[in-house]
């Protein structure tokens, strides 16, 4: 067999989970889609003695709009989300992001939690969160806290979560009207890890003038960045010069790492021009010039 | 220590209750407990599509889920897809359009064209090459795959 031995416990709530993780300590791991986890078991990579399969909770599974904010259960499944057509317009940057990650049948069992507590830095929803300034609700044995995406994300495969701590949700702020978006990546093939990647929001006011603009780079280094040049696009129509200018901006400001796929020139060149091409696209729907 | 876990689920119609060691995966509980062995095993790791099957219409990936997991479901495998007399209309179509040459990749595609049939018959040719881009054919046969579900997909004989 693959994996190395484990014992498979389904906790019927995520206090029990949270129970079950400070009596277990590290040797324990969530399992909730699995489509991250289970191939580092079958590497021998990963090997855990407890699995604590949330995948059956479904109270976990949930997506909720009120007036404040958007919430996503931690156990949504990616591919639901797909299918829901009014998820598109209620966060498009997110629905966006989708087809991008992995392929259908990985979708299929791909949770939202998952795959932001996995925390690859090479993954396009915590760049997203990131970048549209979302929290991550989790729950320990002390109850409830609220994490901002910009403090969640530490470093390679590492989060602010502690050892006995899970995810319960995600929240989203409501989607605003004058905000556009884009995501472009990089891979070597459809589905495949990003080399490098964008996702940014711009928002205007209206006469066209950008009031607010975030970008967050994937597949850059240990964690997902927010690039401090897309502020300049502020108080600027997003001409063709402030774009070229922000490009520049943002190769100079990523530091990006050389690995087997590419290397930093190459990273920190195409993040030049995926933040030029996001963000013209970003504020072209912004400004209800393209949908 | 060996744990194990009861599981009562159905496989291509056919309900199978089992006690499974709870490291064991769906496409090792297919092919090695149950022989169907038309699930096929490529890398192991979620890259390849090889050994997709449908688990409550859904298709995934049956090395990347635990048997011991999926109590209570509903498992398709290429076996379930033709009945007695006749090649599931996918099936037919793989034959006539030579959407196959060594066969291992076979099952997966076909099983992954099944879900997207199974959700629209309005499929383009580039919808179904993205659909089918978590399947890998290392013959590289796609186009006869991508033709065999078009005409599927025109038929609408699989809705």
């Amino acid at each position: 067999m693959k994996p190395a031995p484990f014992h498979l416990e389904t906790p019927q709530s995520l206090e029990e989970c949270v129970a079950l993780l400070a009596e277990h300590g590290d040797e324990a791991k969530i399992l909730a889609g699995g489509q991250s986890l289970v191939p580092l078991m079958n590497l021998r990579l990963a090997q855990p003695s407890v699995l604590l399969d949330i995948g059956g909770l479904k109270a976990l599974n949930f997506v909720e709009e009120n007036e404040q904010s958007f919430r996503i259960g931690a156990i949504t499944r990616l591919r639901d989300l797909e299918r829901d057509a009014n998820f598109a317009k209620s966060q498009p940057l997110l629905a966006e992001a989708l087809p991008h990650i992995g392929h259908t049948q990985i979708r299929n069992r791909t949770t939202v939690g998952g795959s932001i507590a996995h925390a690859d830095p090479a993954a396009e929803l915590p760049a997203v969160l990131l970048a549209c300034g979302g929290t991550v609700k989790a729950v320990g044995p002390n109850g409830e806290r609220k994490i901002s995406a910009d403090n969640f994300f530490h470093s390679y495969f590492s989060t602010d979560l502690e050892e006995d701590e899970a995810i319960a949700e995600i929240e989203l702020p409501r989607w605003k009207p004058a905000c556009g978006w884009s995501i472009q990546e990089i891979s070597r093939r459809h589905g495949d890890f990003a080399l490098i990647g964008i996702a940014c929001c711009v928002t205007c006011d209206d006469e066209g003038v950008v009031t607010d603009a975030n970008a967050a780079f994937f597949g850059v280094g240990e964690a997902p960045h927010l690039v401090e040049s897309a502020s300049s696009l502020v108080g600027t129509k997003a001409d063709d010069e402030t774009l070229h200018q922000v490009a520049e901006a943002t190769a100079a400001e990523l530091d990006p790492p050389t690995d087997i796929h590419v290397s930093a020139e190459y990273r920190k060149h195409v993040g030049g021009v995926l933040a030029r091409r996001a963000l013209s696209i970003a504020y072209q729907r912004a400004t209800g010039n393209i949908t | 220590m060996t744990y194990t876990s009861s599981i009562g689920i159905r496989v291509n119609g056919e309900v199978v209750e089992r006690e499974v060691e709870d490291r064991l995966t769906l496409a090792d509980f297919l092919r090695n407990e149950l022989r169907l062995t038309g699930t096929h095993l490529g890398c192991e790791q979620g890259s390849c599509g090889a050994c997709t099957v449908l688990v409550d219409g859904s298709a995934i990936r049956s090395c990347l889920t635990f048997a011991s997991q999926l109590n209570g479901a509903e498992v398709t495998t290429v076996e379930g897809l033709a009945s007695e007399e006749d090649l599931h209309p996918l099936q037919s179509a793989f034959l006539r359009n030579d959407a196959l040459q060594c066969g291992f990749c076979t099952p997966g595609f076909l099983l992954t064209a099944a879900e997207i049939l199974s959700e629209t018959n309005d499929l383009d040719e580039g919808t179904i090459r993205e659909a089918i881009s978590g399947n890998i054919c290392r013959c590289t046969g796609y186009q006869g795959i991508i033709d065999a579900i078009v005409e599927v997909a025109r038929s609408g004989s699989e809705r």
